[in-house]
């Protein structure tokens, strides 16, 4: 696409804002419909019915949300710090944002397609830590504070997870870039790297068990990454009151939803890309192509994203010292084995 | 840079030096948080004064009084011994049947005055019924602090059953004014039995679905077993009462070591903590006593249906009682605890003096004693645990 | 034990402390000195054979005649029996011994009984106002207690 779009208007900056907007669409319409998901899912694992009036089933609440945020009131705390008070929501949804340049959407479109892709989202999504750092702090309100506190400790401590069990598939598919990471695994199913990838028989039953264990290490750490239930410690409800969002309201408060939300997404297509063929149709040469591959990794994030409400609607929450126990002495160290035994797999 | 202005005024308590394992001294403060009284997970309007060294709680001071209602100085102004009543409703909004027949209890002992059969088996289903939904917010809210949304709402989705046969009972859904002194108010209403049995029959599903969601899951047993222990001699001293004394390993239950009503006819057990998951007296234990409860509770409202006897229910009283001078403690089991009162007639119509003996302001009392060391999460868990009801302690 | 025993035993270890008793009441009370109940909460709580080892309720009374009351409701999980012990002070001297040390459980009780009714517990661990406001004025529960005019620049009723 990038080549197709340069044909037309040659290399200036129109192309890169040209490229950089379907990421952006695809959040907002991707947040709506997550929203009303999450709702509905919820309402109906807690027996209700959620939202019924807004449309057919309520479908029109979130834009109905998103008119009431728009008007209601920006109010600041008097004693905030307003610069960083008013930059923090938007360097959140910046991370969140730059992680998904190097997110490739189909076979066709990716933002930006570098070699370091992989390397890059881990890499950039940690802008969000400052960011919520930064709301916490500004917020000069201590249950603020704790919250960034609690969340810059713990989305650190998930990224190592994240970023050994990422090397597990770079190590099976020999790329940083995130379309040869893909294609390495099409042509169906049993290629994929949660599968042992395109293996022989032999390798591939080895390599099975592990890079299975770190693909599920790998949506653990998404969750807490993304700050959900049970992982949810930095705007826990009932401790922290809202943790760092506890001051913010209106448009600001929505940004910080829109990230999370996004980022959802971000750690689920990753995972989707990594370990689950991305946007190769699961079948074979049987639905595949540039189209079909938009569906597929949609699909594929989908259903993550379902799994994160699923996850968040039943699970109670950690608590701080058992979040850090599960990163450093549970996930790391299983990782390490695998990614130790992978080698020699791959060696051999 | 952010500028020494915008650091919260009371930052500061205590500077302190601690070693660093560079081996410099690196300066930390603890840091003094109000929780509440608006806070999520206070239940209320309780303030907690918290002193926190990071994450871990030093010093807890509760601040109560935010919901004082002045409900003795009200009691002692009333022209009538039964106005009183609406207002012992008030007093633990989230069980006032208990609260109804508490204080009836006590001004019928004043009267020495013994109610219908009838009246007695229907104030047994009717507390019991009470226990049951004030356990379910209990269970419920406590899932809430412990992160879980989901059981809350099937534990709501239950007690709405219960205020529907309330409902149909005397018209209100949280504040029922139906135990009278010398009775109740109106009789069982056409269809309450059946509405009833249907819901003994179907709530022990409910239970089956929350214990399978909430008390054995992995995360919850962590975040609750060990955690606030409350010793068995400590509870005792604190008079702790209820839930709290019985998660403590404490075989104590009014209703059976200190009769009234007709709770001696029915089967049914006191439920202990034993400690399964961790120590003795945890919050578990806590949660655990009150699952158990709900059971059995379950049993009694079975048994007392069945049972139920024909006749009157009011006895016949005068409509301004006067009692002769003297005075009374009558305690109750009420979902939280001992529920007292303590009346003073001087043999006019009005009360001369009324206290009421909460128990949630009892329970609150020991939190200190019980929560130094825990982390914030914790404080959480434990307050949770503790089940207080702040019209009640605030009275 | 029935309270006639409990007031022999109490008569015979704490010389002049029992200043009244009405043992036929419904509920029997012993009326003890203000300035020693601490002792023999203590007694009672620990001695074996009393064992009132759970403060029921501890109440604030304001008898209206210039004295004030302080009521304990007494019981005992391992022996079940039941005492009420009361105390007396003047409004104008409203000094009663705490007996927080005994029972944790008196400790807001008390500070509830000073807050309603002014009764100073003497070695109390903190003893301050608990569901009034630090600031109010006076101790409502008394019964000549008048609702002030104005609270904070509040008028009150309003």
């Amino acid at each position: 696409m990038e080549e197709l779009l340069q044909s037309f208007i040659g290399e200036s900056w129109l192309l890169y804002v040209i490229l950089a907007v379907p990421p952006l669409v695809f959040i907002l319409l991707y947040a709506l419909v997550t929203v009303w998901t999450e709702m509905k899912v919820s309402a109906h694992m807690q027996d209700r019915v959620a939202y019924m009036y807004t449309g057919p089933h309520g479908l029109f609440q979130p834009v109905a949300d998103i008119l009431k945020l728009l008007q209601k009131e920006d109010t600041i705390p008097a004693a905030a710090d307003k610069t960083l008070f008013r930059l923090a929501p938007f360097l959140v949804f910046t991370g969140t944002y730059a992680g998904f340049a190097a997110l490739p959407f189909s076979s066709a479109y990716i933002g930006s397609n570098i070699n370091l892709g992989v390397f890059y989202i881990v890499a950039v999504s940690s802008i969000v830590v400052v960011g919520l750092l930064m709301a916490g702090w500004a917020s000069n309100n201590k249950w603020s504070l704790f919250g960034a506190m609690r969340s810059a400790a713990q989305v650190i401590s998930y990224e190592i997870p994240t970023a050994l069990a990422l090397l597990i598939a770079v190590m099976i598919t020999g790329s940083l870039n995130l379309q040869e990471v893909i294609r390495f695994q099409d042509g169906g199913i049993f290629n994929w790297v949660v599968f042992g990838g395109p293996f022989p028989l032999l390798q591939k039953l080895l390599l099975l068990p592990f890079t299975f264990i770190a693909f599920l290490i790998l949506f653990v750490a998404g969750i807490a990454e993304v700050n959900r239930t049970p992982f949810d410690l930095p705007e826990a409800e009932s401790e922290l009151v809202q943790g760092y969002n506890t001051e913010y309201s209106g448009m600001k408060f929505a940004i910080f939803y829109l990230a999370e939300y996004a980022n959802m997404y971000l750690v689920s297509a990753i995972a989707a890309c990594v370990f689950l063929g991305g946007w190769s149709s699961p079948f074979g040469d049987f639905m595949s192509g540039p189209l079909w591959g938009v569906f597929w990794i949609v699909l594929k994030g989908f259903f993550f994203v379902f799994l994160q409400i699923w996850i968040r609607w039943t699970l109670p929450r950690l608590r701080v010292d058992q979040l850090m126990y599960t990163s450093w002495k549970v996930l790391t160290p299983f990782l390490f084995v695998c990614v130790f035994a992978v080698g020699l797999i791959l060696v051999l | 840079m952010i500028d020494s202005k915008t650091l919260p005024t009371n930052y500061v308590t205590k500077p302190e030096k601690r070693a660093t394992s560079t081996g410099r001294s690196l300066r930390t403060d603890e840091m003094i948080i109000n929780m509440g009284p608006q806070h999520p997970s206070t239940h209320g309007v309780l303030r907690l004064e918290i002193v926190v060294d990071g994450e871990i709680v030093v010093d807890v001071i509760p601040h109560i009084g935010y919901l004082h209602r002045c409900f003795e100085k009200h009691a002692e102004h009333m022209t009538n011994y039964q106005q009183v009543i609406p207002y012992a409703d008030r007093m633990d909004y989230l069980s006032s049947m208990s609260n109804d027949w508490a204080y009836a209890l006590t001004v019928e002992r004043l009267l020495k005055l013994e109610v219908p059969q009838r009246v007695e088996y229907i104030r047994v289903i009717m507390a019991e019924l009470q226990r049951i939904a004030s356990h379910l917010i209990a269970v419920g809210t406590y899932a809430i602090d412990m992160g879980a949304f989901t059981p809350f709402l099937w534990c709501f989705r239950d007690r709405e059953r219960i205020l529907d046969l309330f409902e149909m009972t005397c018209g209100a859904r949280l504040l029922y004014n139906y135990i009278w002194v010398g009775g109740v108010s109106h009789d069982l209403p056409a269809g309450f039995v059946e509405k009833a049995k249907d819901f003994c029959k179907d709530f022990r599903t409910t239970l089956k679905e929350v214990h399978d969601v909430l008390t054995y899951n992995e995360i919850f047993v962590k975040r609750t077993a060990n955690v606030g222990v409350l010793p068995k001699d400590v509870a005792v001293n604190y008079s702790c009462s209820g839930p709290m004394l019985r998660g403590s390993g404490v075989d104590w239950d009014l209703r059976r070591d200190d009769p009234y009503g007709v709770y001696g006819k029915f089967e049914w057990g006191v439920q202990i903590g034993k400690g399964t998951k961790g120590t003795v007296g945890d919050c578990w234990d806590r949660y655990m006593v009150r699952m158990n409860e709900m059971e059995e509770s379950t049993k009694i409202v079975e048994q007392a249906i069945a049972w139920l006897p024909e006749g009157n229910v009011q006895s016949a009283i005068p409509k301004r009682i006067r009692p002769e001078a003297g005075e009374m403690y009558a305690r109750t089991e009420s979902p939280r605890g001992e529920l007292g009162f303590y009346v003073i007639s001087d043999g006019t119509a009005s009360p001369y003096r009324v206290k009421g003996r909460a128990p949630a302001f009892v329970n609150l009392s020991v939190l200190p004693e019980i929560s130094k060391g825990a982390m914030i999460a914790d404080l959480v868990a434990i307050v949770g645990s503790v089940d207080i009801v702040l019209g009640e302690v605030d009275r | 034990m029935t309270a006639q025993e409990i007031h022999d035993s109490l008569k015979a270890k704490f010389e002049g402390a029992v200043v009244e008793a009405k043992l036929d009441a419904p509920q029997p009370w012993i009326r003890i000195d203000e300035h020693r109940i601490r002792d023999v909460c203590r007694f009672l709580c620990d001695e074996p054979g009393f064992e009132f080892d759970y403060l029921m309720c501890l109440s604030g009374v304001d008898y209206n005649d210039g004295n004030l009351g302080v009521v304990y409701h007494l019981s005992s999980m391992p022996q079940k029996h039941k005492i009420v012990l009361k105390v007396r002070c003047t409004k104008e001297d409203p000094h009663v011994q705490s007996v927080a040390s005994v029972w944790g459980t008196a400790n807001w009780h008390e500070r509830e009984a000073y807050d309603m009714f002014g009764i100073v517990f003497d070695e109390h661990p903190d003893l301050r106002r608990i569901l009034c406001g630090d600031d109010y004025p006076g101790h409502p529960l008394r019964k000549d207690f008048k609702v002030p005019e104005f609270y904070n620049g509040m008028k009150v009723p309003y």
